[in-house]
């Protein structure tokens, strides 16, 4: 298997843009990562997105979005793992590039949430659930996972407000990001008294409604100074209900890509510089520091609480405001993860850089932990 | 929701029917091709407890389309009596009423309606057991 390198990014702004359809943002980023690439031709095309179908009716994403990049004629496809998709087409991407077929492949993410009205994107999220059982009771996936926030702070003892931290370290951190869709801090008190959600989780404690596109280029490292090379990718499930997990607490899918990934690119837990997690609510950004690894459980809030996930911390991370502050449509959201770490290593993240960052990693998670997708890139 | 899609699984949703495992004796609901604990194929239908205690649970306030009649409604993790865990809709109750250990029973319930002409859709919610 060849090594891969990181060779452009591209990525627009998370907000609500109104005037572009999905090729139109699409194209946006893609274009920047080709020109950032400094390329011409690409091999093969992966476009990452989760809502296309409820929401705009649409299918068949790959050879749509060729198309409109002047790419006619690759091999292109979408691929959907629900919110994880990001990061499992990064990791279809990496394959293709590792196993010698593709020698330039374009990975994008885009997603329009806004096309949506609140009750159509929450029947809409919810379709990485079981239809006939788990969202037939109704449930959302906010609603999943405060289930485990309920559970969460009665095993462990964590207060609303330690839980609640999580979502102001992201808006800290976020502040100064150009890319950012609430680039602005937020108080403890102001997302405790945000209305509920799905109680016990308040709406400041969950990502927003947004809509953007990000996109990787991937060559073969040998012969190229991209100064990013992939150190690893690792994708792995879980029981697809919460009811069969061996503990609700622990998404053992992020468990097993995480030592996965970790093994295979010869690094340790204690060697990633910078960490991008999946905190489509608070909850699940807690659970998902414990699950891949860096804090032992039960400890995840009152870390984050403390004050070592900032950027001069222990352990820098979301580092430009993770899904809540930066913002998180769904399918892009695991390429803009990516790309923030690539600006990391190349040492280009302005106001967000963390100092001397050698490696990062980057999570994705789809449903409430159904599947997990863990990179872990490295300066080259 | 279509016809066919409703109609074959609604033994699932009007009785709490789940498998057993002939191999290993684990209950296993949803219905899976393989045992999830040993890898048996073999399995066969089996009703399970219609009784259980909540383990815990959400109050939804942002419902997805067709479910916004019952807003907000209880969803719960339930431990039924047989160990079986499922996730259903806890219906009859005050929302601060809840508590984890709640002693809960499976009931026959209106889920949603599609449109004004479509179908009526059931399945089991469950509510608390009067003592």
């Amino acid at each position: 298997m060849r090594r891969v390198a990181v060779a452009g990014i591209g990525l627009t702004q998370v907000s609500e843009h109104w005037e572009d359809a999905l090729k139109d943002l699409f194209a946006q980023a893609a274009l920047k990562a080709i020109d950032d690439a400094g390329m011409r031709e690409i091999d093969a095309l992966y476009v990452s997105n989760m809502g296309a179908a409820p929401l705009q009716g649409q299918l068949q994403l790959g050879a749509m979005m060729a198309d409109t990049i002047g790419m006619r004629g690759v091999a292109a496809v979408r691929v959907e793992a629900a919110s994880a998709s990001g990061g499992v087409a990064f990791h279809e991407g990496v394959k293709a590039v590792a196993s010698g077929m593709c020698d330039a492949v374009l990975v994008g993410g885009v997603e329009k949430m806004s096309d949506g009205l609140p009750e159509e994107l929450s029947s809409a999220i919810a379709m990485s659930e079981d239809q006939e059982y788990t969202a037939y009771t109704g449930v959302t996936v906010v609603g999943l996972s405060a289930l485990l926030h309920r559970l969460y702070m009665e095993r462990y003892g964590a207060t609303a407000k330690e839980v609640a931290m999580f979502a102001v370290r992201g808006h800290e951190n976020a502040v100064g990001c150009p890319h950012a869709q609430y680039p602005f801090r937020v108080s403890v008190d102001r997302v405790l008294a945000s209305p509920m959600e799905a109680d016990p989780t308040h709406t400041l404690e969950c990502s927003g409604v947004g809509d953007g596109a990000a996109a990787v280029i991937l060559v073969p490292a040998d012969g190229i100074e991209t100064g990013v090379e992939v150190a690893s990718t690792a994708v792995a499930t879980d029981s697809y209900y919460l009811e069969g997990r061996k503990d609700l607490l622990e998404f053992d899918a992020a468990r097993k890509a995480s030592e996965r990934a970790l093994n295979a690119a010869g690094v340790s837990h204690s060697e990633v510089d910078v960490l991008e997690v999946h905190d489509d609510t608070t909850i699940t950004g807690v659970l998902s520091l414990e699950s891949l690894g860096f804090v032992e459980r039960g400890m995840g809030a009152s870390y984050v609480a403390g004050g070592n996930t900032t950027r001069g911390g222990e352990l820098p991370t979301n580092t430009f405001g993770g899904l809540k502050a930066r913002g998180d449509p769904l399918g892009a959201t695991g390429l803009y993860q990516i790309c923030e770490v690539v600006m990391q290593l190349r040492r280009e993240a302005g106001p967000c850089q963390v100092e001397g960052a050698e490696v990062g990693m980057a999570q994705s998670l789809g449903g409430v932990g159904s599947t997990c997708a863990v990179s872990v890139l490295r300066r080259a | 929701m279509s016809v066919p899609r409703y109609w074959r699984e609604r033994r699932y949703r009007y009785r709490l029917i789940g498998e057993t495992c002939s191999d290993c004796g684990a209950l296993v609901f949803p219905r899976r091709a393989v045992c999830p604990r040993c890898g048996s194929r073999s399995l066969e239908e089996q009703q399970l407890s219609e009784m259980g205690s909540v383990v815990t649970w959400t109050v939804i306030r942002s419902p997805p389309k067709e479910y916004g009649q019952f807003t907000p409604y209880v969803v719960a993790l339930v431990e039924l009596d047989d160990g079986v865990r499922v996730l259903s809709q806890l219906v009859d109750v005050d929302l601060e009423a809840v508590e984890a250990g709640m002693r809960v029973e499976a009931a026959f319930r209106r889920v949603k309606e599609d449109g004004d002409s479509g179908i009526i859709e059931y399945g089991f919610k469950f509510r608390p057991i009067i003592e």
